[in-house]
């Protein structure tokens, strides 16, 4: 089997926004790979090898030793190949990023999948949380962190737009499939302009599949749930969120939450 | 190379692991600052504005700018401070070291709130899975000094103020931290050697003690 000149190797699902982000990653760094397209009901051994702990994609593999984790790989890859930086150059902004980084695995990315999984009542909970966790982020875009900028990184895309980029699409795949309103591009006029101008990047229309196919999959993905009535987990697919949120209802105490690096 | 450094504010509770990985990054740099402790039932006006999102502690104040999240601001301390780094320079071990820090973020907090707050066949499930925790991070310390190598390095300080509430685990959940998992022990008695870890920390059974308190608001015997 010929191996990419880079010794680059991703493990990925089509339908991942974590793979997504690697592979967009990987695009904008012009690093040239080899893709293992992984059944996620079926993992392949070397998955499995590769990833024991969590046994989940994406994992990347550079001169055959695995990286996994989507942030982690995402800086993984900027450190290795200079040129082009994802992340900012400033220790200050590099916190900034990575603290949003983590808020999109942490919350966003949650809320989200709950809504997929939810229905009635508790799906507009969903839905109201989902509202609460962007509008924190249109608030950094209009007058915080993230003020004036065309994109998260500044001029170009960085690490947050590829890391909020890849998953948000879900948001307009959500609506349609389920007829909630997640974006309203009057509630979030920001957020709702940051991510058409992301989306139609040259690099990312190459990597994000067709609409079509994700709404084929979601819907197909939603009426299987929604067929297992009495469970009413959050088990969104492996494209959106990782596993179901543990209730952090200690927030009194637990001093902080904090996945993901 | 001690720094008095201008305007280092940590807001943290005494208590948190997650306060402590920033005391401990921060006298490892040997950086002076400034402490305010936290009434986390009654938060203050500094708090909320410094941490508007999760209004949580720790919260690292610089010159004015607030980082938030425990390994985000300890990764900020590293790259402010360039003495004694705590990631290595590899990419690729840098790249495990991060994993290993999430990992003991992803699994060890979670796991040990429901040691003490659950009974019963939910209690026993958490003991193993404590237990397994436990034993995978061992697997990735081996023989190791510190799980940095021979320098204590970034998964030291995200780890090891939990080592602090190995007594309260163990107790809660009927198991052996040193019986399962002796390297860890060990590897925390060498940790507790160094004065930045020291005193950061606090005794097993005053963590303890603060435990019986939160079993008492939650209502669990």
């Amino acid at each position: 089997m010929e191996q990419a000149p880079s010794g680059l190797k991703l493990f990925g699902s089509w339908a991942s926004s974590y793979t997504h982000r690697v592979q967009l990653a990987l695009k904008l760094k012009g690093l040239d790979f080899e893709y293992m397209e992984e059944d996620l009901n079926n993992k392949s051994p070397s998955l499995l090898l590769y990833n024991p702990v969590y046994k989940k994609v994406p994992v990347l593999l550079h001169l055959d030793r695995p990286i996994v984790e989507s942030v982690i790989i995402l800086q993984y890859i900027d450190e290795t190949w200079t040129d082009r930086p994802i992340m900012p150059a400033d220790p200050y902004e590099r916190a900034v990023a990575r603290f949003w980084c983590y808020f999109a695995d942490d919350k966003l990315g949650p809320a989200v999948g709950a809504v997929f999984g939810l229905a009635g009542e508790d799906q507009k909970a969903a839905v109201a949380q989902v509202h609460e966790n962007l509008k924190l982020i249109e608030t950094e875009l209009r007058e915080g962190a993230f003020k004036g900028r065309r994109f998260f990184g500044g001029d170009k895309i960085g690490i947050l737009d590829i890391v909020l980029g890849c998953g948000s699409y879900w948001l307009a795949v959500f609506d349609e499939v389920m007829e909630v309103k997640l974006v309203d591009p009057e509630a979030f006029p920001l957020f709702h302009a940051w991510l058409r101008d992301f989306e139609e990047q040259e690099e990312v229309k190459e990597i994000i599949p067709a609409i079509d196919r994700l709404l084929e999959y979601a819907r197909g993905i939603r009426q299987m749930m929604l067929s297992l009535k009495d469970t009413p987990t959050a088990a969104a697919p492996a494209a959106t969120t990782t596993t179901t949120t543990t209730t952090n209802d200690n927030s009194n105490v637990a001093v902080e939450s904090g996945s993901g690096v | 190379m001690a720094t008095a450094a201008k305007g280092v504010v940590l807001l943290d509770f005494w208590v948190s692991p997650f306060g402590q990985r920033c005391r401990i990054a921060l006298a490892e740099k040997g950086v002076e600052y400034e402490y305010k402790e936290e009434n986390l039932w009654d938060k203050s006006p500094l708090l909320l504005k410094a941490n508007p999102v999760h209004k949580k502690i720790p919260v690292l104040i610089h010159e004015g700018n607030p980082i938030c999240e425990s390994l985000v601001i300890v990764q900020y301390i590293d790259e402010v401070w360039s003495n004694n780094p705590l990631l290595p320079s590899d990419p690729y071990e840098r790249a495990q070291a991060r994993f290993w820090a999430d990992f003991v973020d992803k699994k060890i907090y979670e796991c040990g709130t429901r040691l003490w707050k659950l009974k019963g066949e939910a209690q026993e499930e958490a003991r193993k899975d404590m237990i397994e925790i436990l034993k995978l991070l061992e697997g990735e310390l081996g023989d190791k000094k510190y799980f940095g190598g021979e320098t204590f390095g970034f998964v030291d300080v995200a780890f090891v103020p939990f080592s602090a509430w190995f007594y309260s685990y163990e107790t809660c959940g009927n198991f052996s931290v040193e019986k399962e998992c002796p390297k860890l022990v060990a590897w925390a008695k060498r940790c507790m050697e160094r004065e930045s870890v020291s005193k950061s920390l606090h005794d097993p059974h005053k963590v303890h003690e603060f435990v019986g308190h939160l079993k008492k608001m939650y209502g669990v015997e």
